[in-house]
């Protein structure tokens, strides 16, 4: 199994060459004297070709290479002797390693006659199944070579065919990123159910009181739990909200002078760099949330005579309120240089100056596609978790004072799951439903950010 | 009263009304870029009447038309040289704000540009911005007499609130053109206003035109002859980048004096 894999694969690639220099020599062949009477360019038949010679026998391959070690565990199962299958899963799996171990060179953990024997069968059941599938693929390729061979000529539509299969594998290629988003969403939601079963939902999604600390064994006390989401949530709202006051105007603002103010030159060298911004990684922004901004907030709050700790909301949501001005900026940048200038023409022909033009024109016309930045950049704000971590600390506490450390969803996300934990207690489930919830909320920004800027180009294209 | 290509030769044949030119252009030169668009263009336009500029396509007659309002200001590789008066007043001189130019010589565009805002928004925008009103039951008559006027109000005075964008493309157009006259302009420039609507809807800004005419000097470009025969009294024609013969529309069309306007008007070129 090891190295058959590889050679299959480079046989693959000689063919798929072959066949391709075959088809197309067939199909020039075929045209005679006159080469613009073919139907579909030379290269087409000599893809049509490779794909008939290849494409059958990679699926085959690929299928076995999936399900192939799975089929034959099925099999092993089924052929073990009576004594064993009676024993209990967890040493049926250790005796089934084992053979394994034999049958294909490893340590095995003990060694017996039967596990010998089985080593045995399972060693040629491997053996005799990947005779079969080297087999299919070699008669696979012959078959599909001779049936397309067959079918190239003068009028055959090979282009047509190749333009199906690029077709197919555009929509495999899709359907790859839907199903793994329907995966993920299913995971959360049967975890999140399991979760449910424990603790009542609506006091999960209303209780006040977050501490998911559970009892590990009967005797321990003062380790109840309580998963009232409500702290994390307030947490996350307060720091995206921070974030945006602080990301909106700049970036807006920004935006605004890039795209109406700026000469073409500025706006050139500066967009670039703000979207640097961006770039930064979050773990950096928290060094500087933690090591500059958090000991600042701190002085100057104390310096005015109120309370406040290095870790905290404030300093939090102004880093990230930074970290997201480049997508507020961009954006909008984008969208009020959409505007079409016979608006803005229209503005000034009125005797409009600049300013009033942008505050009375343009930026109502961009407002839908303002807005649509605005949603995006707030999805990402209550999705940011590592500059939280650092800045704003993992107490739940559930205040509206921005000076005092709050924590978020993700961060408790994060705590719940690092470390060593079983993963069937409340408290690593409740990261789940912690998680639906979040995936819940971003889903429905993102849903009415989208339906805002399609809004917005339904009027102007 | 006549529009001509220098003062000397300026007729004074109206007995009644010896006016002054309300726009007077002399060696006008534009640029965009190292690119000369414009060449001395020397013209006076009258006042309440309709002069139409044609020419082919690229000939700067919409350039010129731009430079009546500083619309190429806005056109930061473009550079106007040349004396343009406003009732004897330099429009390109230091002290001349463009922005309150403008308020006094609107402009419609080829196509309808109607803000996204409600048709009464729109109307009221030029009036808003320049204060024009002093209360919200002036602002509506403002509105109103502008609607009227430009032959809307009818069709559209029980749905001031919506979107001014949802009218058809001649309803814009006339939204436009009340836009323009709610500043009370003294001059109306038009860029090819009907080239984008149909035929009725053509009719129907060429009768507006032929009705404003009595109120403002109307400035209008248009590849149409036909139109610029049925709506102007006065004509110019422009051809790479000059001017080539300005005069009654009636002597353009019948009698011109350069062999080019012959040619471009009996279709032998443009």
């Amino acid at each position: 199994m090891q190295n058959f894999l590889p050679i299959a694969m480079a046989a693959l690639v000689v063919i798929t060459l072959l066949a391709w220099f075959n088809g197309r020599t067939k199909a020039v062949a075929s045209a005679g004297v006159h080469p613009s009477s073919l139907h579909s360019l030379p290269g087409y038949s000599g893809t049509y070709l490779a794909i008939w010679s290849v494409l059958p026998a990679f699926i085959l391959l690929a299928l076995f290479g999936l399900f192939g070690d799975l089929l034959l565990n099925l099999q092993m199962r089924q052929s073990l002797p009576a004594n064993i299958r009676a024993l209990p899963v967890e040493q049926v799996e250790l005796f089934m390693r084992n053979a394994r171990a034999l049958a294909f060179g490893g340590t095995a953990s003990e060694t017996s006659a039967t596990l010998l024997d089985t080593a045995k069968t399972y060693a040629s059941l491997s053996r005799t199944s990947n005779f079969a599938v080297i087999g299919a693929v070699i008669l696979l390729t012959i078959g599909g070579f001779l049936f397309a061979r067959g079918r190239i000529g003068k009028n055959f539509r090979a282009r047509n065919h190749v333009e199906a299969v690029i077709f197919g594998v555009l929509v495999v290629c899709s359907g790859i990123a839907i199903l793994t988003t329907l995966g993920i969403v299913l995971s959360l939601l049967t975890e999140s159910l399991r979760f449910f079963s424990e603790i009542n939902a609506l006091d999960f999604l209303f209780g006040l009181k977050w501490s998911p600390q559970t009892a590990m064994r009967a005797d321990q006390v003062g380790q109840s739990g309580s998963f009232g989401a409500v702290p994390l949530f307030a947490g996350t709202f307060l720091i995206t909200f921070i974030a945006m006051v602080v990301a909106a105007p700049v970036g807006l603002y920004s935006a605004i002078y890039l795209s109406e103010y700026a000469k073409p030159a500025t706006r050139r060298i500066v967009k670039p760099i703000l979207e640097i911004l961006a770039g930064v990684p979050t773990v950096v922004y928290g060094f500087f949330a933690l090591l500059t901004i958090g000991p600042f907030i701190r002085q100057a709050a104390e310096a005015v005579g109120l309370s406040a700790q290095t870790q905290s909301a404030l300093s939090a949501g102004l880093v990230m309120g930074i970290m997201i001005i480049p997508f507020v900026s961009s954006l909008s940048d984008d969208v009020i240089n959409a505007v079409p200038q016979a608006l803005r023409d229209g503005s000034y022909a009125m005797g409009a100056t600049q300013a009033e033009t942008v505050r009375n024109v343009v930026f109502p016309a961009a407002l839908p596609g303002i807005m649509g930045a605005l949603l995006l950049a707030i999805s990402r704000a209550i999705g940011e978790t590592m500059i939280v971590v650092m800045a704003a600390g993992q107490s739940a506490n559930l205040t509206a004072n921005p000076l005092e450390p709050v924590t978020t969803v993700t961060v408790q996300i994060v705590t719940l799951l690092t470390g060593d934990q079983e993963f069937d207690s409340a408290k690593t489930l409740s990261a789940f439903a912690l998680g639906l919830v979040l995936f819940i909320i971003t889903l429905v920004l993102n849903i009415i950010s989208l339906r805002v800027v399609r809004k917005y180009r339904e009027r102007y294209d | 009263m006549d529009t001509s290509v220098s003062p000397a030769t300026q007729t004074t044949d109206t007995p009644s009304a010896p006016e002054a030119p309300k726009v007077r252009a002399r060696k006008v030169n534009v640029f965009y870029g190292n690119k000369q668009a414009l060449f001395d263009v020397n013209l006076d336009i009258s006042d309440r009447s309709v002069t139409s500029f044609i020419g082919p396509s690229g000939c700067g007659k919409s350039t010129f038309l731009r430079c009546i309002n500083r619309m190429n200001d806005t056109i930061d590789i473009c550079r106007v040289e040349g004396d343009i008066h406003l009732d004897g007043k330099d429009i390109y001189a230091r002290d001349v704000d463009p922005v309150i130019l403008r308020a006094s010589v609107g402009m419609v565009f080829q196509k309808p540009n109607p803000f996204p805002k409600s048709i009464f928004d729109n109307v009221a925008y030029g009036p808003r911005i320049h204060g024009l009103a002093s209360n919200p039951e002036e602002l509506s008559e403002i509105v109103e007499t502008s609607l009227r006027r430009a032959g809307l109000w009818t069709e559209v005075a029980d749905r001031l609130d919506e979107p001014g964008t949802g009218l058809s493309g001649g309803q814009q157009q006339r939204l436009v053109i009340a836009r323009a006259i709610a500043v009370r302009p003294e001059v109306i420039l038009m860029d090819e206003p009907c080239s984008a609507l149909d035929p009725i809807a053509t009719a129907r800004i060429e009768e507006l035109i032929d009705d404003l005419r009595n109120n403002y000097c109307i400035i209008m470009v248009t590849h149409s002859m036909a139109q610029a025969a049925r709506v102007s009294q006065h004509t110019a024609f422009f051809h790479l980048g000059k001017l080539v013969e300005a005069g009654p529309t009636e002597q353009i069309f019948t009698n011109p004096n350069d062999k080019r306007t012959q040619d471009y008007i009996t279709g032998r070129f443009g």
